[in-house]
């Protein structure tokens, strides 16, 4: 189907499919039940997931395929955000130029970013797109916010006010950003015994475009141009031997992984327009990077997988609070408890951030290829087992 | 006039003169045997004619274009492929991917973005490698991830990956260098059988006499950086300045 | 003139920082071939090694002083440091008021233990890792050690004065017939900077341990066939880099209140000061360092600030990627070195 062959079509429909029933999957507790914190199907959260899955799936054409290490991708998240805010402001609240022109001005940044950048690979590389993104983030944080030329709004970030033009913006269209008339917070609640379920505009624009952007990443990775990328990674030299030039090839990732990156940035405006410099600090670079790295590099569907996990639990961690683990160890007799708690308590709430170094260290560590690996490992084991308990119940025929 | 001729070539490493004075011309469709001691600056040679280095004086010409200041890739567009000391094949691809690669060189030039075509709809290029892997006798190792074939297995589709291109020149850089006995005698019948079936020009810096001897048309043998005699193999055997350098190396 | 020579001054500090932590940078990359990302924390604990010995020191006890009374006539509360109540009131408030410089006493051990942690218990498996794993690896150390700190000292910025003796201003211009007003502290800790690189120079340079590690940078394997034990070498080499960023984080405090992610704030531009001198390059990095604080210094005056607005926050970086174009190499990169 669309081209693709049978393996890579059925992990497409999968996705599509969990995109689709996504609110319904993701909110298995019953609303009042204890266990509702646990649910992530609101629109919020969902948003998110895939949004930031569009940002790891093109961060990974560029790292995945070409080994590339990128520390400045936030930069054109950022980029994209304040693109579409742009637009918001100044044409009205459709979200279709926004994003749009998020993709156009963050693939400029990315052909200029990547062109000084490229010129150096490995860790050169690394270091520069890191000062590049800390650059950006300087000029969108003070330097492009003066009172003179405002570009971004420094601190406060940049927002729609009553007093911008927005040319297209007619009574009778909603105040907030939407599809031809479509506002991205229309929410369809439906209560289906003690589950209540979210169906929102805002999560299903992103998630089909996300869809189209995993078919666009599927088709990169099976193309003659994925091959070469994948060349890159692996022999440089022979490839430069074989009169091959990395450099366009390598910049032709890195522009299209930056688009990726800036029509990510586009949809965090559109749902919710707002945007701000901290979305280009380095721990937002690293946040993707381990997304990407958690979920599996270089395959398809892993960072899809590693943004939903880190977001769900970036949100879940954050969410807990020393009185909810009280709750969780109240069976345990009252100092054991405490100490349960008092363990505990770095890691949650504001200690998301160290859980999350934590998490980043042992997969580089100790999983190095991923969830996606980890599921392959465990598949073998499983498949060891099997055969083991086979040659285990053939042992009684005389071997040869 | 030569396929590759080099005219006056010198290079300079610091107060290391590496290269002085080289002049050689390859003629077409010989096999033409680089040989001298260690140090005689025969890779410094090697790498002024793909691109690697940028020799200080002379001329290095390619079917009467000069290939000094172009990058390993257009010199490689022109029609020089290399083969190296150790293989080098992309590891981390099957041998049927690395089979297409210069297939794709061959037929798209340095760079096409080609993002949205998919490589199992480029029938000609993948016939291509096939026939070619045919030809190598690696057919039924299409699969298998490169990294994991043998050392003369390596050699084998590294010299198949270059051979796909057509080249008119196929520089090779000691290329049984480590091997044992038997895989060394494979390669040179391979090499024996490429340089009579096909229109190529072979120009091989080797260090082992079997097999410079058994391939060679024609020899020059290289000594402190600059050529000594060039010469039928013949006459090379039975030369006093080459046994002179030679020995002169081993005592 | 006065005004050109103050810039100058104003830039030496933040510049003496960047060559420290530069140097360190360079030596493990140089010796082990690891880029550590986890530097620029070393930095920091080294700070907050003093802030800690500060609060330690300062640590008292409360006795009610029955002759005094508060405003709503109770007993007065009075807190006497531990420290004060044992050496008498007069060394006791010396010792507390030179808690900066006395935490580099304790910062010196401190920090080469954490460098040999760091290195036996993390770095060492990652050797033969790919760069990209290492930068990950160290990254997200950066992010716990940050982390961690926040979680004990908060997220505000923590003042952290110099002793009063060096905290005023001094006319360092005075003996030249000029007039150059400027903080002591910065002065002391400039000269600190310079005598900590001149020692790690004639320490490599004239030591035979110095000799095996340079010529290690040079050339791992080579120096490995002899026989040397090279990896016990480049711990040690480990410790001194993190020794010398958490001195330089332990001086800097009295000039600006350490906050949990300093380290990373000068971890980047201290990358790039290294990228800039050249990789792999001891006097390269020194000198990108003291010249880029300078130009951030010079882009920081009002004159700069006000006709390119924000000048001072990007300069490095423009003049960064400026010379990467000219010069990829950096300023003193060696052919062949490092070249990824």
């Amino acid at each position: 189907m669309f081209g693709l062959d049978k393996r890579d079509t059925g992990v497409l429909i999968i996705v599509a499919l969990l995109a689709l029933f996504a609110p319904i999957i993701l909110n298995p507790f019953p609303t009042d039940s204890a266990m509702a914190q646990f649910n992530a199907g609101y629109p919020d959260l969902m948003q998110k997931f895939v949004i930031f899955g569009i940002f790891a799936i093109g961060f990974n054409i560029l790292f995945g395929l070409t080994g590339y290490l990128s520390f400045g991708h936030a930069a054109f998240l950022g980029i994209g955000s304040y693109s579409c805010v742009w637009m918001f402001k100044l044409l009205g609240y459709n979200v279709i130029p926004g994003i749009f022109l998020s993709i156009l001005i963050s693939g400029l940044f990315a052909l200029l970013i990547g062109f000084v950048s490229l010129r150096r690979s490995g860790i050169y590389f690394s270091i520069l797109t890191l000062a590049f993104a800390q650059m950006c983030f300087a000029l969108a944080y003070s330097v492009l916010s003066n009172p003179r030329f405002n570009l971004t709004n420094g601190e406060t970030g940049l927002q729609v006010y009553a007093n911008d033009p927005q040319w297209f913006h007619r009574d009778g269209l909603p105040d907030l950003p939407h599809l031809f008339g479509l506002s991205m917070r229309a929410t369809q609640k439906i209560q289906v015994g003690a589950w209540e379920f979210q169906f929102n505009a805002g999560y299903y624009l992103c998630a089909l475009i996300m869809l189209v952007c995993f078919y666009l990443a599927i088709r990169i990775f099976r193309s003659p141009f994925g091959m070469m990328l994948r060349a890159v990674k692996s022999n440089q030299q022979r490839m430069n031997y074989t009169g091959l030039n990395s450099r366009p090839y390598t910049l032709a990732a890195f522009v299209i992984s930056g688009m990726y990156a800036g029509l990510a940035g586009g949809l965090l405006s559109a749902v919710d327009p707002l945007a701000g410099a901290e979305r280009m600090q380095w721990t937002a670079s690293g946040e993707v990077v381990l997304m990407t790295i958690l979920g599996g590099a270089g395959t398809l569907i892993g960072p899809v997988l590693g943004a939903g996990f880190i977001k769900y639990f970036e949100n879940i961690f954050s969410k807990i609070n020393d009185n909810v683990l009280h709750s969780w160890f109240a069976f345990l007799p009252d100092g054991m408890e405490d100490f349960m708690v008092f363990i505990i308590h770095p890691f949650i709430g504001k200690g998301w951030h160290l859980t999350l170094g934590i998490l980043f260290m042992l997969v580089v560590i100790y999983l190095p290829g991923g969830l996606v690996e980890g599921g392959q490992r465990i598949q073998g084991w499983f498949r060891k087992r099997g055969t083991k308990t086979e040659a285990k119940a053939g042992k009684t025929e005389p071997a040869e | 006039m030569g396929i590759l001729e080099v005219k006056n070539v010198g290079k300079r490493f610091g107060g290391l003169q590496a290269l002085s004075d080289v002049n050689l011309s390859v003629k077409e469709n010989t096999v033409h045997a680089i040989i001298g001691p260690n140090g005689a600056g025969k890779s410094t040679l090697l790498n002024c004619l793909v691109g690697k280095l940028i020799p200080d004086t002379g001329s290095v010409m390619f079917d009467g274009q000069s290939v000094l200041g172009r990058a390993p890739y257009e010199i490689n567009q022109m029609g020089i492929s290399r083969v190296f000391q150790t293989p080098e094949i992309f590891g981390d691809l099957t041998v049927l991917e690395n089979m297409m690669i210069p297939c794709f060189a061959k037929r798209d030039g340095s760079f096409m973005l080609n993002a949205m075509p998919m490589v199992s709809n480029q029938k000609e290029v993948l016939e291509r490698a096939e026939f070619m892997l045919e030809e190598m006798n690696m057919a039924d190792k299409r699969h298998m991830h490169s990294a994991s074939l043998s050392r003369g297995d390596k050699r084998r589709l590294e010299i198949g990956m270059c051979l796909s291109q057509e080249p008119r020149l196929l520089l090779l850089d000691e290329p049984t260098a480590g091997m044992a006995r038997a895989d060394t005698n494979n390669t040179i019948d391979l090499l024996k059988e490429i340089a009579a079936e096909r229109d190529i020009t072979i120009a091989i810096i080797e260090h082992d006499m079997h097999v410079v001897f058994s391939l060679a048309d024609r020899i020059t043998v290289l000594a402190q950086g600059t050529p000594l005699v060039e010469d039928d193999p013949e006459n090379i055997r039975g030369n006093p300045k080459v046994r002179e350098a030679y020995l002169g190396e081993t005592a | 003139m006065d005004a050109l020579l103050l810039q100058i001054l104003n830039g030496l500090d933040k510049g003496s920082a960047y060559a420290l932590i530069a140097l360190g940078l360079t030596l493990i990359f140089g010796t082990l071939g690891v880029v550590n990302f986890a530097h620029g924390a070393l930095f920091m604990i080294g700070a907050f090694v003093a802030v800690t010995l500060q609060r330690v020191l300062s640590l008292s006890f409360e006795t009610i002083d029955p002759t005094q009374k508060d405003f709503l006539g109770n007993p007065l509360k009075v807190k006497t440091p531990y420290v004060e109540s044992w050496f008498g009131p007069e060394t006791g408030g010396l010792i507390i008021d030179w808690a900066v410089p006395l935490a580099i006493l304790f910062a010196i051990p401190i920090m080469i233990a954490v460098g040999f942690i760091m290195e036996r218990g993390l770095i060492k498996y990652f050797y033969k890792r790919p760069h990209a794993d290492q930068i990950l690896v160290t990254f997200g150390l950066a992010i716990v050690l940050q982390e961690v700190v926040k979680y004990f000292y908060g997220a505000n910025p923590i003042q952290t004065p110099a002793p009063d003796a060096l905290n005023g201003v001094a006319n360092v211009g005075a003996a030249f017939g000029m007039d150059i007003v400027y903080p002591v502290w910065r002065i002391v800790y400039f000269f600190f900077s310079v005598i900590i690189i001149a020692a790690i120079f004639s320490f490599l340079r004239f030591t035979t341990f110095g000799m095996v590690v340079r010529a290690g940078m040079a050339d791992r394997e080579t120096v490995g066939l002899l026989g040397i034990n090279i990896d016990r070498r480049f711990t040690i080499m480990f410790g001194v880099a993190s020794a010398v960023a958490g001195l330089a984080g332990v001086m800097y405090t009295p000039i600006n209140p350490p906050n949990y992610h300093m380290g990373m704030d000068f971890l980047v531009l201290s990358f790039v000061v290294v990228v800039v001198g050249g990789m792999g390059s001891l006097p390269g990095a020194v000198l990108a360092g003291f010249l880029l604080g300078i130009l951030e210094s010079f882009a920081s005056t009002t004159w700069a600030t006000t006709t390119l607005p924000g000048i001072n926050q990007i300069i490095i970086y423009l003049v960064a990627i400026a010379v990467l174009l000219t010069r990829p190499r950096g300023l003193m990169g060696l052919k062949g070195v490092m070249e990824d």
